[in-house]
């Protein structure tokens, strides 16, 4: 169970951070994954191609959840560049359990709001053009 | 089926019979014995399927290692063997269910099937645009989507009875949406996400008061309680092998005769055909008709040897154990803090789901397993059901009559080690 569940998990479960909305994000992009009912909702700001602020909110497991709170601890204050090269082994690393087939979708949920979020952004902010 | 409060229960309800004797049945089902992560396993998912008992186990090996062969077509020997126990099987399920005769048994691969049979065949030659449907906001999937795909193809409105907070569905809309244009009335007999045990009687009654024929889906009845067909005076019932104890790929569609021989085949192939010529084919008679190519032969004598085993137990002491677990699993999970039961409704089978604040289903379900219990967490195909409770997910513990009270005592302890964990 302590493989699973671990300590920093769960300590990221019950006390997510960049917990909440953004006022005026430059991004924001919500998706969920009916088959759980896990929820995940990423805002971002940007500033001068990096990440100035990050939020989130959601409802479901606790991977769900601690994967998005792990995630935006790893993006804020990061380059675009990096965060675009942001990819699932290094996800999973961090969440460093070993997901099931269908757990594998919790794990992943928050990279791929974020990825979907920032992918589907036509300009970025300060660029004129 | 529990009364509110547990205010009667199995035992007020007939005297006391003898004592269930738990531990001598568990010995019939071998999973039973296995470990799960070193921990014997405790298995309350049987709304999902059941475990098999070695009769079913070794009847199936007999089949396959002593008279393996196809039905209905060979000239020898084997195959007359195995057609006559898959027929008998057949005959074996007309009792069980008391249809009038065994041509109104159709073999179909599960409930899914049957149902999905019954809206092409039936549904496509008698309901067409602007008929309605009618349904329950209880339904499986599988009560739901083969109508929706009927309704896109016919032009038909699917109408949905409402339920109350304790999911039970209300007879007094019901009422209100049986109307002149309403064609088919298809409701569950038990609830496989709330445990609800619908007043089928009642629903048949109105139903064919006016003329409307209705299909009950039966998955989770049948494991659990005497089922009459005739008595429910349905038109078609559906219910799968693997719920029963039995096999899975298999099931059974009850229709009635009358129905089934105006329907048009619902598959095409061998053994639905009495002679094929490039001019015209003349159909076989039912129950053949409705059972085109090769059928699972292994499937059907297991069913009937599952059929046979529960016969043995006895429906009657099947239900009144589990009504007594189900009054102490309910009493149990709703003594602890933060658990809330979906599904309270008065009429119930040994079914509970259940939420835990701040926990979602799946992480229960993950704590639990490595506890060796085996539930579901999910939204247990009803999403409807969970949409109207507003929750994305429950935990659900179902329970089958080799269940014990010490497998629902670890259940409750599990849960407090999840709320331990995670609140
Ligand atoms: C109420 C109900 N209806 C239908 C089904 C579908 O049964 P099957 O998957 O065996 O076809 C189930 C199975 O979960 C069920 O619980």
């Amino acid at each position: 169970m302590d493989d699973f569940y671990r300590e920093f998990i769960l300590d990221h479960y019950k006390r997510p951070r960049n917990f909440g909305t953004l006022e005026d994000p430059d991004v924001t992009h919500e998706e969920d994954n009916p088959l759980c009912g896990d929820r995940i909702r990423i805002d971002l700001k940007l500033r001068e191609g990096h990440v100035a602020d990050v939020r989130f909110t959601g409802q479901g497991c606790a991977i769900s959840q601690a994967a998005a709170s792990l995630l935006t601890e790893k993006i804020k204050g990061a380059s675009l560049e990096r965060v675009r090269g942001f990819s699932k082994e290094e996800m999973l690393e961090i969440l460093g359990v070993p997901l099931s087939p269908i757990r594998l979708k919790c794990g992943l949920l928050a990279l791929k709001v974020l990825k979907t979020g920032l992918y589907g952004l036509q300009r970025w902010p300060g660029e004129e053009g | 089926m529990i009364r509110a409060g547990g205010a009667m229960t199995a035992r007020s309800r007939g005297g006391r019979s003898p004592a269930f004797e738990v531990e001598r049945i568990r010995q019939d089902f071998p999973v039973l014995g296995e470990k799960i992560r070193g921990k014997p396993l405790v298995y309350l998912d049987n709304a999902a399927t059941s475990q098999k008992p070695h009769v079913v186990i070794d009847t199936i090996r007999q089949f396959l290692s002593t008279y393996n062969s196809n039905v209905h077509r060979g000239v020898h020997q084997l195959s007359e063997r195995a057609t006559e126990a898959y027929e008998q099987a057949r005959t074996r399920v007309q009792g069980f269910i008391n249809a009038a005769e065994s041509r109104e048994i159709i073999f179909v691969r599960g409930t899914t099937e049957a149902i999905n049979l019954v809206a092409q065949s039936y549904g496509r030659t008698h309901i067409g645009t602007g008929d309605e449907i009618v349904i329950s906001a209880m339904e499986h999937h599988s009560n739901i989507v083969p109508w929706q795909i009927l309704c896109e193809q016919t032009g038909a409105v699917l109408r949905v009875v409402p339920i109350n907070d304790d999911g039970e569905m209300l007879l007094d809309e019901y009422v209100t949406l049986l109307t002149p244009r309403t064609r088919l009335v298809a409701v569950a007999h038990v609830s496989n996400a709330l445990g609800t045990i619908n007043p089928v009687r009642e629903v048949i009654r109105l139903a064919r008061r006016q003329g409307v024929p209705v299909l009950v889906d039966g998955a989770q009845a049948v494991p659990h309680l005497k089922v009459d067909v005739r008595e429910l005076d349905c038109d078609f019932y559906a219910f799968s092998g693997h719920k029963v104890f039995g096999p899975t790929g298999i099931g059974v569609l009850y229709g009635r005769a009358r129905l089934l021989e105006a329907m048009p085949p619902y598959q095409g192939g061998g053994d639905m055909i009495k002679s094929v010529t490039f001019a015209k084919t003349v159909y076989n008679d039912l129950p053949f008709k409705f059972e085109a190519g090769t059928p699972h032969i292994g499937g059907v004598i297991g069913l009937g040897a599952a059929l046979d085993y529960l016969d043995g137990v006895g429906l009657d002491r099947v239900t009144a154990y589990e009504d007594e677990l189900l009054v102490h699993a309910t009493e149990a999970l709703s003594a602890i803090p933060g658990v809330r039961i979906i599904g309270t409704a008065k009429e119930k089978a040994s079914v509970v789901s259940f939420v835990v604040d701040g926990v979602h289903a799946h992480d229960i379900g993950t704590v639990l397993d490595h506890e060796g219990i085996a539930i579901r967490a999910g939204h247990h195909c009803a999403m409807p059901v969970m949409q109207r409770f507003g929750v994305p997910a429950t935990a659900r513990a179902s329970l089958a009559f080799y269940n014990t009270r010490e497998e629902v005592d670890a259940l409750v302890r599990g849960i407090h080690k999840v709320i331990e964990m995670f609140v």
